[in-house]
């Protein structure tokens, strides 16, 4: 896979998938590349499945809705139910193994089982599976350079919480080198 | 012997010189030459801006020498709440009837109330809708006559007639209701004086206002002037009784806010932002 | 320059019409709008402008009448069923000769109907959001950029020509996030001799009216408006166009639709079929000049849209029967796919070509 990525990240609302989505655009804006970044909305952001797609390209973005993803970063069981099928065929698909016991098969893709959220709490963070995750999918595919995703990470955390920013960067780190 | 002549009653300067287009006998003469009467005690024709309803004073922006905005039927204190907003110095007021007001601008009126708009309404109720030849309104009387209460206004099916400044007397944005009448000299100048006091507080910036006017309407009533005003007195004054409904300064409070918080005491977060 | 930053299309917006000189906003709650309230609610108290949450779409219209009357910038926004509401107050404003900003960012209808991206009001937005004979000059952008840049071309068209202007959007270009660079910040804003703002007793007082009782006046009113209507048709028409010197068919899309369209053009190229993208951005008045361009090298036209199909009449009154005008659209809140679009534009060409 090279640097044009259609991602979507898929999980509960809460787990930070929209913050992760704007990380990896961030990163885009910084390398001035065209990208867009659209969550779903409405009544799905209560309680069910929410959703972000992002894409960064070479090209002038048409659709900013990703309808065949080449990565898929999913979060829960509903979502790696509901997307699976749509990801195109040696596409990437990161799965946080410890909140999805039942990973579906497909072999034309590649499936990563990640225990993000296992290893953000061992490092005592809870809540930053999806900067793992973020983590993982530049590990796998260096859709951007290293330093412009670490820079994007500190342009996303707001100043009212700049005491996550060390716990962001460490998951990033933690994520990069799994 | 002319040095000795003193003038004791002309044309407000602010009412424009002009010819109205109201019935014979109708009180909104009454009502513009006080409204007109109080913006020039206080100098302040050039300063104010009235917004005119849709109804039987559709035209007042012919008759206001200030500046006027002709608003949307039942918008006017909307309106009048924006052109407050961007220009808080001016003297802003409405000027409105009972269909106007109470039926098609009831939402417009409670929110901008309640909203505390340091605007003033002047409100004609004649418990009928005049312009369109005599109808039903929010505030026709139990077993009034009007074109389409033909059988008399049955409160079964059409409901009861709203009491305006009763209502908006329990909201905390009200700084002064009063409801007045145009019948006798007496209660002219109680009217002028309420309009002067609304004015007034709005300058003083201690909340919205509104003079409700008990009017009458001998054109669709089908009356003489004199035996509407009669009618007005035996059938309306029992209904919607003159007097002051809320005085926020009356009360002993500086404006809304201090009354407001009060009211609120046992709230503490109604209390933040009010010494 | 500012520099370049990501922001949500409804954030932009909101941003590039402060920067403006937008100092009053009024508006209602209503997806998929509300980030554009929320920005407002949180800028405005910060510079001295007015944020107010009204108490229904009709009363957040009027608050705009009132304050452009009194020489202010104004702006609402709303999506679909809160539009139909504020058809009322722009019709007023219209008769009223009053400058004023509406945003739509659309969603699906007729009704209730959902809350996803639609295009669904192109009819309500160009011919009759209100009643009576009057005009809006409408905008459709297609990126977050355009959604600031137009929304500042707005004010500027809306004061200039003394009538309400509307930007058409969608919950995809309003929900969505691209790198935007804001306009700068307006100064020196035209003055307003006939706003009702007090007239310090040197004028005449001003009045701000759409009553007009003399049937003969009345008209002669209108013929006035309608010379200036005849000089925005003339002179404001904007369209973009992509690939068009030599496309034999030519995809007509504005907004969001013009995004997935343009995705197909480029796939078709590939394929052989010289195709090309003519993209509306004023959609009154319409780009009839641009459309009437491509008429000698194409062969027939495709209109893309997020709706059954309302456009496409446009677009045939320009073409005026020369060339064949198809049809393809997703509506109800579904987005059309490039290659769905390739699908209709393939279709089209075998047709025109039997």
């Amino acid at each position: 896979m090279g640097k044009n990525i259609d991602v979507i990240l898929s999980g509960f609302g809460g787990q930070g998938l929209l913050f992760a989505g704007k990380i990896i655009a961030q990163a885009g804006l910084i390398e001035g590349r065209h990208l867009s970044w659209l969550p779903s909305y409405g009544p799905e952001m209560r309680g069910g499945t929410a959703n972000c797609s992002v894409r960064l390209q070479d090209d002038p973005i048409g659709s900013p809705l990703i309808t065949t993803p080449n990565v898929l970063i999913a979060m829960n069981q509903p979502s790696i139910d509901k997307f699976i099928d749509s990801v195109v065929p040696g596409g990437l698909v990161l799965v946080d193994s410890t909140l999805v016991p039942r990973i579906p098969e497909r072999d034309d893709v590649t499936i990563i089982p990640v225990p993000s959220t296992e290893l953000a709490e061992k490092h005592g963070f809870k809540k930053l599976s999806n900067v793992i995750l973020t983590g993982k999918l530049f590990a796998e595919t260096h859709f951007c350079e290293k330093e412009h995703l670490q820079e994007a990470l500190v342009r996303c955390v707001p100043a009212k919480h700049a005491d996550m920013l060390e716990p962001n960067k460490t998951a990033l780190a933690v994520g990069m080198e799994l | 012997m002319a040095e000795k002549n003193k003038v004791v009653f002309q044309r407000p300067q602010s009412l424009l010189p002009v010819q109205t287009h109201y019935c014979p006998g109708c009180p909104h003469g009454i009502v513009h030459r006080l409204v007109c009467e109080a913006m020039d005690k206080m100098g302040m024709e050039g300063n104010t801006v009235g917004v005119a309803p849709v109804g039987c004073s559709v035209m007042a922006y012919d008759y206001f020498g200030c500046d006027m905005i002709e608003a949307a039927h039942g918008r006017a204190p909307a309106v009048a709440t924006a052109v407050k907003r961007v220009h808080p110095e001016n003297l802003v007021f409405s000027y409105q009837g009972d269909g106007d007001l109470a039926s098609i601008g009831m939402c417009e009126t409670v929110h901008t109330a309640t909203r505390g708009e340091n605007v003033s309404v002047i409100f004609i109720n004649n418990a009928i809708y005049g312009m369109t030849g005599g109808q039903m309104a929010p505030t026709s009387l139990p077993n009034q006559v009007t074109q389409t209460s033909p059988y008399g206004r049955d409160v079964t099916t059409a409901g009861y007639p709203v009491r305006v400044c009763e209502l908006l007397q329990s909201l905390d944005g009200v700084a002064y209701a009063a409801r007045v009448t145009v019948d006798t000299p007496k209660h002219v100048r109680q009217a002028k004086k309420a309009i002067e006091k609304s004015f007034r507080y709005q300058m003083e910036g201690r909340g919205y206002s509104i003079v409700e006017v008990v009017s009458t309407c001998p054109t669709n009533w089908g009356m003489t002037p004199q035996g509407a005003f009669d009618w007005m007195r035996k059938n309306m004054l029992p209904y919607y009784p003159l007097g002051v409904y809320r005085d926020v300064v009356a009360d002993g409070y500086p404006s809304i806010r201090e009354a407001a918080a009060a009211r609120a005491a046992e709230c503490p977060i109604a209390q933040k932002g009010v010494e | 320059m500012s520099e370049k930053v990501l922001m949500k299309g409804n954030e932009a917006l909101a941003a590039a019409a402060v920067r403006a000189g937008c100092r009053f906003y009024f508006g209602y709650p209503i997806t998929p709008q509300t980030e554009l309230a929320a920005y407002m609610s949180k800028k405005m108290p910060k510079i001295g402008g007015t944020f107010l949450q009204a108490e229904s779409e009709l009363a957040a219209i009027n608050m705009v009448y009132g304050a452009s009357s009194a020489g202010a910038r104004a702006m609402t926004s709303s999506s679909s069923p809160g539009i139909s509401l504020k058809g009322e107050g722009v019709s007023y404003m219209a008769g009223a000769d009053l400058p004023g900003v509406i945003i739509n960012v659309e969603r699906g209808g007729p009704g209730l109907g959902s809350i996803q991206p639609s295009q669904q009001d192109y009819w309500q937005a160009t011919r009759a959001l209100g009643h009576g004979d009057f005009r809006m000059i409408v905008y459709a952008p297609s990126t977050v950029q355009e959604m600031a840049d137009y929304v500042y071309l707005a004010f500027d068209k809306a004061d200039e020509y003394r009538m309400p202007v509307m930007l058409l959007a969608d919950g995809l270009l309003g929900q969505m996030m691209e790198p935007v660079v804001l306009p700068p910040e307006k100064k020196n804003l035209p003055d307003k001799p006939w706003a009702t703002d007090g007239h310090k007793g040197k004028r005449s007082h001003n009045i701000i009216n759409s009553l007009c009782l003399q049937a003969d006046e009345l008209e002669r009113m209108l013929i006035e408006r309608y010379k200036r209507y005849d000089r925005i048709e003339a002179t404001e028409q904007q369209s973009e166009g992509f690939m068009l010197d030599d496309a034999e068919y030519v995809i007509v899309a504005f907004g969001a639709s013009a995004r997935i369209a343009r995705s197909a053009v480029v796939q078709a190229r590939a394929e052989g079929i010289k195709a090309g993208l003519l993209r509306p951005i004023t959609l009154w008045p319409f780009p009839n000049d641009a459309i009437k361009q491509t008429i000698e090298h194409a062969k027939a036209y495709l209109s893309v849209e997020m709706n059954m199909g309302q456009m496409i009449d446009d677009i045939r009154l320009a073409v005026n029967g020369q060339r064949p005008v198809d049809f393809y659209g997703r509506s109800g809140g579904m987005i059309p796919t490039p290659e769905g679009t390739l699908d209709a534009l393939k279709a089209l060409v075998q047709k025109v070509g039997e």
